[in-house]
């Protein structure tokens, strides 16, 4: 089953990779609309906090991984 | 809610009163000026009942409100870098029920109530000629219990095309958690001098953020996190079978591994379609998937709705157990059931405003966001939360 997992993730990568197109800074439009940034947006921070406290895994996805008690 | 929104308007009209002091942004100043002011605005209530302080039963309300101003300064230098600075301060004050009960007997004690500050400052130099991007920052944040000093600073850099990005980061936390014992564990119920202990977190991010065709980015994530010390809180119980209580004990070193993916996809001219899974795995025995979709939809070009839905699951740490089923034979114990097994569902609705002339006709007002998500694990825990971000530009 794992060995179907990573060939399924070989693939995705491999398919990303062979179809990346140059793109002009004047074709970025839609990439740079703000709804399309790559990183949590200001709105979440909140939520994500309240995450990583309740849940036991944190990271991956370009916050801060430490620091807070998150106790109660 | 009434708080947030009051808090909310209360500051948008204070900006009000200053935007015509902001400068014009379209040309390269070499001056500091305000490039951007956000607030981040939040009320969030939770219940369930396996509150890690009464050993893994009891109630787990909490409520919290949140508020962080975050400004955004920005200046040019003599080899046109940008330079920005960003001031952060968040002020959190929550209540929690379980909290109260690191005295059983009390009812409404000091530990029932805390307010936690945390400024942040971070500076950014970017060389748009050599598409590299340095970041340094500080952080620091305290509540009664707890004091966290962090300092950060990354690296990243642009392929020749500009549509890759290769970013290095590494953040460094030294924490001190006071221990604060349940009272019938002290030696003396009264004594209000309590000693500390540190805690360490190293952590290093590696990330690759690449642009596919004109409608699709994508971008891989890898952190690798260490903690050392004191990794318990003192004043969480456990019961064990013979009835004896004690303090939550687990081990003083910690490894965690987490590895994300995001894509982000703009289809026709409506909607866009935001991923984000991410498998966790560390030493304590928690292996993790999370999956995040959000669907913006954007009735105007300034109005969207977006509606999202996160799924989380999780395996149990090999030191959990429920209330009363460790024994003296356990190196190490935890009956918090934040470290249980279990999944959770996280989904609501955001709504964005954007429109060209500011908010509500406020010229510098860019930007005001509302979510509402509802929380909920399979193991008897739910939350809601509101969130508002105005942003003035």
């Amino acid at each position: 089953m794992s060995s179907i997992k990573y060939l399924a993730a070989l693939a995705v990568i491999t398919g990303l990779a062979t179809s990346c197109k140059a793109v002009k800074e004047y074709q970025k439009n839609k990439l740079n609309d703000s709804e399309m940034s790559l990183s949590n947006r200001k709105v979440e921070k909140t939520e994500m906090s309240f995450q990583s406290y309740r849940e036991g895994a944190s990271g991956a996805n370009a916050g801060k991984s430490g620091g807070g008690c998150g106790c109660n | 809610m009434k708080k947030i929104f009051l808090t909310a308007f209360g500051i948008a009209a204070l900006l009000k009163t200053f935007s015509q002091q902001l400068p014009d942004s379209s040309f390269q100043s070499r001056q500091l000026k305000v490039d951007e002011i956000n607030l981040v605005s939040s009320y969030y209530n939770q219940n369930g009942d396996h509150a890690a302080v009464t050993g893994g039963i009891g109630t787990q309300q909490l409520t919290d409100i949140a508020n962080v101003f975050d400004v955004k300064l920005t200046k040019y230098d003599r080899k046109l870098r940008k330079h920005t600075y960003d001031v952060e301060v968040g002020i959190d004050h929550y209540t929690s029920a379980s909290s109260d009960k690191i005295d059983l007997k009390a009812n409404s004690s000091a530990s029932h109530a805390d307010t936690r500050i945390y400024p942040s400052l971070t500076w950014t130099m970017e060389n748009e000629q050599k598409r590299n991007t340095l970041t340094a920052g500080v952080s620091f944040s305290k509540e009664f219990d707890y004091i966290s000093r962090g300092i950060n600073a990354g690296f990243s850099k642009k392929t020749k095309d500009r549509n890759g990005e290769l970013s290095v980061k590494v953040q460094a936390y030294f924490d001190q958690v006071k221990l604060v014992t349940p009272v019938e564990l002290r030696d003396y119920p009264e004594d209000r001098h309590y000693g500390s202990a540190n805690r360490t977190t190293i952590a290093g991010s590696l990330s690759w953020t690449q642009v596919i065709n004109r409608n699709l980015q994508v971008a891989f994530l890898a952190d690798l996190v260490h903690q050392q010390g004191f990794l318990s809180l003192p004043f969480y119980r456990v019961y064990f079978t013979d009835g004896s209580v004690h303090q939550e004990k687990l081990p003083d070193n910690r490894l965690k591994i987490p590895l994300g993916f995001r894509a982000n996809y703009f289809l026709g001219d409506r909607f866009i379609i935001r991923t984000w899974y991410r498998y966790y795995k560390d030493d304590w025995g928690i292996s993790s998937h999370t999956v995040n979709i959000e669907v913006p939809v954007k009735i105007t070009s300034f109005f969207s709705v977006s509606p999202f839905y996160r799924f989380y699951n999780q395996t149990a740490v090999k030191y959990f157990a429920p209330y009363g089923q460790h024994t003296a034979q356990d190196e190490f114990y935890t009956s918090n059931y934040d470290l249980s097994k279990f999944n959770s569902n996280f989904l609501g609705a955001g709504v964005r405003l954007a429109p060209p002339g500011g908010v509500f006709g406020v010229k510098h007002w860019n930007m005001l966001e509302i979510r509402y998500g509802h929380y909920t694990k399979n193991i008897n825990m739910n939350a809601n939360i509101v969130s508002l971000n105005i942003k003035y530009k």
